[in-house]
């Protein structure tokens, strides 16, 4: 379960698609697709790439699990019935740093909300959902 | 004719075919109301429908065996906060009539007998009124008549949703909802946003003028939402301390939704002579169909996609930012619509100078008339009257909103920047 307060995430349903990267999630790894035609990263999972089109060519890449904090904003009133009870709560946006091209959403758990401090560097941890699939998540590094 | 991919999403198109050989000649609003009641048929999204297709033929000065071709758009956003419902006796034994208006229902409804060309499932507005110029100027139907409804049903906007309540995130969902994502429009454009005020050293507080403007413009409207049912005045004080929805975006910044519809009659500019209203020709339509390469798109991103519908439209309507007179684009989160006024560099405002312009005279009196519709935030999220302001400014009809600048040439268009349709519409053919 998340260890924010009142947090009750929607649990993510892999598919054929994103089957990888979640069952890597399960092992506390971060996986991303690779296009090996052109070496760009993608994520969340695509069809094909982005850059070059090709849709044969990715295989899945390990990455670090290192990244900053880009912006952040904090939900107040959220439509979202498992987060109505965890409001007032951060919603950040991490970027990679071995692409900061990629970019993540993150709750940043452990900073209370509207004390982020933008631009520090995290470190991925892993939360559980409802269903026990294990999703990622950012931690500021202290 | 068959129809072919009618949009014009890519630069290196050239000029429209169709420039100056299309016209709009006629617009009908129905009434507005915050919500449905759930009882009163006449203000159900059919009745609504067809008092505004009512009113948009004879605006045009039509008949209704004039019409031959029927365009619309299923993304009325009722959301599913209403079913499963108890029904009426035909025509509203169905959501058809009740939360959407095929074009089917509004020809069996207004007995359109010489409708040959049928479209229920053209994009939202902004593209939509994009399909409709081009199903005239490709031949698929002479008269076409275009409306796009808005609902609003009973319930906290969005808390019905199914998708907001359930507890797991299938598809594309799984990257978002787990974190609280609601929705693009909302999450990234405020993503975007505060990226633009690191970049550029602004702040929430630049919006206020540009919100403040929005509703005494909606006020002006004599059919929005607020000069018929909240006839106030906001002021910077009540924005700044609005209710915050996701810090710092507050509801003021988000355009209201209503329950209405609007029609627009769209026909060849050799017809449109002939016809009771000053023709209001289209010289070009052009959209945007692009998403970010990670979880949130950027403000490079953004920057990027607005840069590039502006110079689709100089390239397909053979004008420049200069000949832009009227600039209405999407405004129904205030954290977006800077992309467009930058990247379409109207009245010269270039990256990162949309709050200076905000806090400048952009009253419909005065020299920078930004927005003159009252947008969204203004009237009530109809989307339509980006559109529907652009044409009476042109044909000098727009009352106590008119300009007092020069209005020969006007752009519309929503929704966001990475998706989103923009029409140029001018009083000359060429």
């Amino acid at each position: 379960m998340s260890t924010i307060p009142g947090l009750e995430r929607p649990a993510p349903v892999p598919n054929d698609l994103t089957k990888p990267f979640w069952s890597a999630c399960n092992e506390r790894r971060l996986v991303l697709q690779n296009c090996t035609a052109c070496q760009r990263l993608h994520y969340p999972p695509a069809q094909k790439c982005g850059k070059c089109g090709s849709a044969d060519k990715f295989v899945w890449k390990e990455v670090k699990g290192s990244g900053h904090i880009d912006v952040y904003f904090v939900i107040r009133d959220s439509r979202i019935r498992g987060f109505r009870s965890a409001q007032p709560i951060n919603f950040a946006v991490i970027t990679l740093d071995e692409d900061p091209g990629i970019n993540f959403l993150s709750n940043l758990p452990g900073t209370p909300p509207g004390e982020v401090p933008v631009g520090a560097p995290v470190e991925l941890i892993f939360e559980q959902t409802s269903t026990g699939q294990l999703l990622p998540e950012w931690r500021v590094v202290t | 004719m068959a129809e072919k991919n009618w949009m014009r999403d890519r630069e290196g198109l050239g000029l429209w075919e169709h420039r100056g050989k299309v016209a709009v000649v006629g617009w009908g609003q129905s009434h507005i109301d915050r919500r449905w009641d759930g009882v009163t048929l006449d203000r159900s999204c059919g009745g609504l429908t067809k008092e505004a297709c009512l009113k948009a033929i004879a605006d045009a000065g039509l008949s209704l065996d004039d019409i031959d071709g029927l365009i619309t758009s299923e993304e009325t956003r009722a959301e599913q906060t209403w079913a499963p419902r108890p029904y009426f006796a035909a025509p509203y034994d169905t959501e058809d009539g009740l939360t959407k208006t095929s074009a089917e229902w509004i020809q069996r409804e207004l007995g359109l007998k010489n409708a040959k060309y049928l479209k229920s499932d053209a994009p939202y507005i902004g593209p939509m009124m994009g399909l409709a110029a081009q199903a005239v100027g490709d031949g698929l139907c002479k008269t076409a008549l275009v409306w796009y409804p808005m609902v609003n049903l009973a319930g906290r906007y969005g808390h019905n949703n199914p998708q907001n309540n359930r507890q797991e995130a299938p598809g594309p969902n799984a990257f978002t909802l787990p974190w609280g994502y609601q929705s693009g429009a909302m999450f990234n454009n405020l993503v975007v946003f505060l990226q633009y005020c690191k970049k550029y050293g602004k702040s929430h507080e630049g919006l206020a003028p540009l919100c403040l403007n929005l509703r005494r413009n909606g006020l002006k409207t004599p059919w929005s939402y607020y000069a018929l049912h909240e006839p106030h005045q906001l002021t910077r004080e009540e924005y700044l301390n609005g209710r915050v929805i996701e810090e710092p975006l507050v509801v003021h910044d988000c355009d209201r939704p209503v329950n209405t519809c609007a029609a627009f009659i769209f026909t060849t500019a050799e017809r449109a002579r002939h016809l009771r209203q000053k023709p209001i020709y289209v010289l070009n339509h052009c959209q945007n169909n692009n998403r970010g390469r990670s979880s949130m798109a950027t403000l490079e991103e953004h920057q990027a996609a607005c840069a590039s519908i502006a110079r689709k439209m100089w390239e397909g309507s053979g004008l420049g930012a200069k000949d832009v007179d009227i600039f209405n684009p999407y405004d129904g989160y205030l954290t977006f619509t800077q992309q467009f006024l930058e990247g379409f560099q109207w009245h010269g405002v270039k990256w990162g100078e949309a709050h200076d312009f905000y806090a400048d005279d952009i009253r419909v009196e005065g020299p920078h008339p930004f927005l003159s519709s009252g947008g969204n935030n203004g009237t009530g999220r109809t989307r339509s009257c980006l559109f529907s302001d652009s044409l009476e400014q042109l044909r000098g009809t727009a009352g106590a909103r008119q300009v007092t600048v020069r209005a020969e040439t006007a752009v519309a268009g929503c929704n966001t920047p990475d998706s989103c349709g923009f029409m140029m519409l001018s009083k000359h053919a060429s």
